[in-house]
Parts: structure tokens; C-alpha cells; sequence
């Protein structure tokens, strides 16, 4: 469990420096992705992945929100480093890798699990945007 | 000098090029496709334009300010992910609809974040995507023993795609050779016995090659009504998902 919080949070503040993330940022990136990863496998035990993916995400786009409030940066800086463990880049490859082994049962179905794990991805992120101008609204 | 309206100094066409360079610089470092619309209006609003419109689509950005002013365009070939760009974009454009900035400072600025390089040599870069490949590999509950040689292979393949891809244009090529090199690497470390997984180490290495951000994005832009640049952000994702599992698959299939 120990080991699964240190690998997500440096996974996820390399990855930021592949996308050239500002420098002081790569600290909360790395903390988004840790808090995402976590929060993912504990719904894992219980759900399917695509709700486990949509409640992290959730979870990873309101960090975000605060985190890019308070730091005063873009939302997309911190949420690209929390969503990196949880995208179903895996899944694509594996899908394709199926597709060229001409797997094609196989392969239609990992792609349409990556295709649905995307989607729970981009809805938890719009939730959490709905959220923070609901939240951001009432305050003002 | 002040910003207000506008000024003498800063006629039509010099408004539109700076939303333009603006847009590009975003489109260019991977924002998302409403946030590079959103920026040029608020941009042109805050020089006085508040009818301005624009359209961008990966490949392309149309702007213009008025009714009677015809439509500018701007082609983009290529596109990275670059969030400091993004980041600093956004704080020239919130200065200057703020004021603390003249639309001559917000020119100059621009260029400068334009012709900016990677913030982080390339060394560390690999380095990064070598870490990230190690730590995907313990994360998709690989042992602590496939970890080192996917530190090892990660490393090279993203180091194979940069150098690939100064000498071959070709996207699809670079990414495919990359991958390729990341499958024979991870096939002979388990044949020396240095893994015991290949499937887990080979996951772990492509993950700084793999598009799943775009693909996020493709699905997200879909879901903001932004259908082109959601079906062509897809097709570039499936793409490089098709680049990296063909140069896997051609290994796995030699073998």
C-alpha cells in the first residue's frame, strides 16, 4: 500500500515533466495523482472500474479546482497529473495489440472498456467543474 | 499608454494578431479547445472587441473581431503538450484583461513564451520517463523486479521517440520504431532473466508513449458540443495507440 502511494506520486509528477509543467507545480501534480490513485483502488475492491475511475476523477478535478484557485494556474496543469494513473492509455495499446494479434473479439472489447473509462474520466472532470462554479457562484 | 479601447497606437490588425498568437501558442502546447476560444474572446473583449468570434479546431484557428472585418485564419501543423505555455498564456491574457499590462507588453511577452524551448533538458526528460515507465509497472501491480529493467526500457524508448522523430517526420514512424525497440528490449530481458513479466514490464514502458490524455480529451472536447476537434483529437489518439500496438505486436508475433 506504501509502495502504491510513493509510485503514483512520483508516476505522476514525471509524467507532468514530460508535459513540461511549470516547476512549482509538479509537487501538487504529483500529490493530485497520489490522492486520484488512492481513492481509485479503494473503490476498485467494491465497484466496477469505470465507477471507480468516475469517483477518483471526481475527486482528482475538485483537488484541482483548489489547488488551481489557490496556486493561480489553469485547472488543466493539475488535473492532467492526477488523471495520468487513471486514463486507459494501457488499455488502448492492449486493444490494439489484440487487434494486430487479429484478436478481434478481445480486442473490440478492451477497446470499448477503454472507450468507457475515458468517458467516466471526461464526466467526473466536467462534474467537478459544475461543482466548483456552483461553489465559486454562491460565494460571490 | 493605456489599453483602454481602442488606443491610437494599436490598430485592428495588430488586436488580431495578438489573439491569433495567443491561440496558437495554446492549441500548439495542448490546451483544451474551449479554453483557447474562451482566452481570445476575453482577450479581444478586453481590447474593446466584445463581439469577437472564433472557431479552432486542431488543425486550425479562425478569428475575427467584428462583422466587418474579415475572418483571419491560422493553420497549426503540430502539436505538443506544453503546460507551461499553457500556464503562462493565461496569466498574459488575465493581466491584460485586468490592465496591469498594455496590448504592446502582452505582444512582447507572447513572443517570448512562442519562441521559448522545453523548460527541462532532455536528459531529464528520459530520465522522467524512465521513473514514470518503473513506477506504472509497480502500480499495474507488477513486482519490484520488473520495475528495474522497465526503468531501464522506458527510458530508452522515449529517448528512441525524440531522437526518431528529429530525424523521421513521420509521427506514426517514430512512435512505431519506439515501440518496437521497447518490445525486443523487454522480450530479451526476461529471456536473460532480469524480468519475470513481460506483459507488465512492457505496460509500464510504453505508458509515457501511450495517448491516453488525448483520449480523454477527445471525449471530453465531444461532451463540450466541440464535435470536429473531438473526432480529430480521437483520430490522433487511435493513431499512436495503433503505432504503439502494431510495433509491440510485430515483436510478439517474431518471437
Amino acid at each position: 500500500m506504501i509502495l502504491q502511494l510513493i509510485t503514483s506520486f512520483i508516476a505522476a509528477a514525471t509524467f507532468c515533466i514530460l508535459f513540461n509543467a511549470p516547476k512549482r507545480a509538479l509537487l501538487q501534480c504529483g500529490i493530485a495523482g497520489m490522492v486520484g490513485w488512492m481513492v481509485y483502488l479503494q473503490l476498485d475492491r467494491e465497484w466496477e472500474a469505470v465507477i471507480a475511475t468516475f469517483g477518483a476523477t471526481v475527486v482528482v478535478g475538485v483537488i484541482s479546482q483548489i489547488f488551481a484557485r489557490s496556486f493561480k494556474m489553469p485547472v488543466i496543469i493539475f488535473s492532467v497529473g492526477g488523471i495520468i494513473p487513471l486514463v486507459p492509455g494501457g488499455l488502448a495499446y492492449d486493444a490494439m495489440r489484440k487487434f494486430v494479434e487479429n484478436d478481434n473479439t478481445q480486442a473490440v472489447q478492451i477497446a470499448t472498456q477503454a472507450l468507457l473509462l475515458s468517458g467516466a474520466i471526461a464526466t467526473g472532470l466536467v462534474l467537478s467543474e459544475v461543482l466548483g462554479q456552483m461553489f465559486s457562484r454562491r460565494n460571490k | 499608454m493605456d489599453s483602454t479601447g481602442h488606443s491610437n497606437n494599436t490598430s485592428i490588425h495588430e488586436i488580431i494578431d495578438l489573439c491569433l498568437l495567443a491561440g496558437k501558442i495554446m492549441l500548439q502546447s495542448g490546451a483544451e479547445t474551449y479554453r483557447v476560444e474562451d482566452t481570445m474572446t476575453r482577450m479581444a473583449a478586453s481590447l474593446g472587441f466584445p463581439g469577437a468570434h472564433s472557431y479552432v479546431t486542431p488543425t486550425v484557428i479562425m478569428f475575427t473581431t467584428s462583422r466587418i472585418e474579415p475572418v483571419k485564419l491560422f493553420r497549426i501543423a503540430e502539436r505538443t503538450t506544453d503546460l507551461q505555455k499553457v500556464s503562462e498564456v493565461n496569466d498574459i491574457s488575465r493581466r491584460l484583461s485586468e490592465r496591469q499590462i498594455t496590448a504592446a507588453e502582452a505582444r512582447e511577452r507572447l513572443g517570448e513564451v512562442d519562441d521559448a524551448a522545453h523548460a527541462y533538458p532532455i536528459w531529464l526528460q528520459i530520465a522522467a520517463a524512465a521513473l514514470t515507465g518503473a513506477c506504472f509497472t509497480v502500480m499495474f501491480k507488477g513486482s519490484l523486479w520488473d520495475a528495474l529493467p522497465a526503468l531501464f526500457i522506458s527510458g530508452l524508448g522515449y529517448g528512441a521517440v525524440i531522437y526518431l522523430h528529429r530525424i523521421v517526420q513521420v509521427r506514426f514512424f517514430a512512435e512505431f520504431s519506439a515501440a518496437f525497440i521497447v518490445g525486443l528490449l523487454a522480450f530479451y530481458s526476461v529471456q536473460v532473466g532480469l524480468g519475470q513479466e513481460m506483459d507488465k514490464i512492457i505496460i509500464g514502458s510504453v505508458m509515457p508513449l501511450v495517448p491516453g490524455l488525448l483520449i480523454t480529451n477527445a471525449v471530453r472536447d465531444l461532451m463540450a458540443g466541440h464535435l470536429v476537434s473531438g473526432l480529430s483529437k480521437g483520430a490522433d489518439a487511435f493513431l499512436t495507440a495503433f503505432a504503439i500496438g502494431t510495433g509491440i505486436g510485430l515483436v510478439l508475433s517474431l518471437f
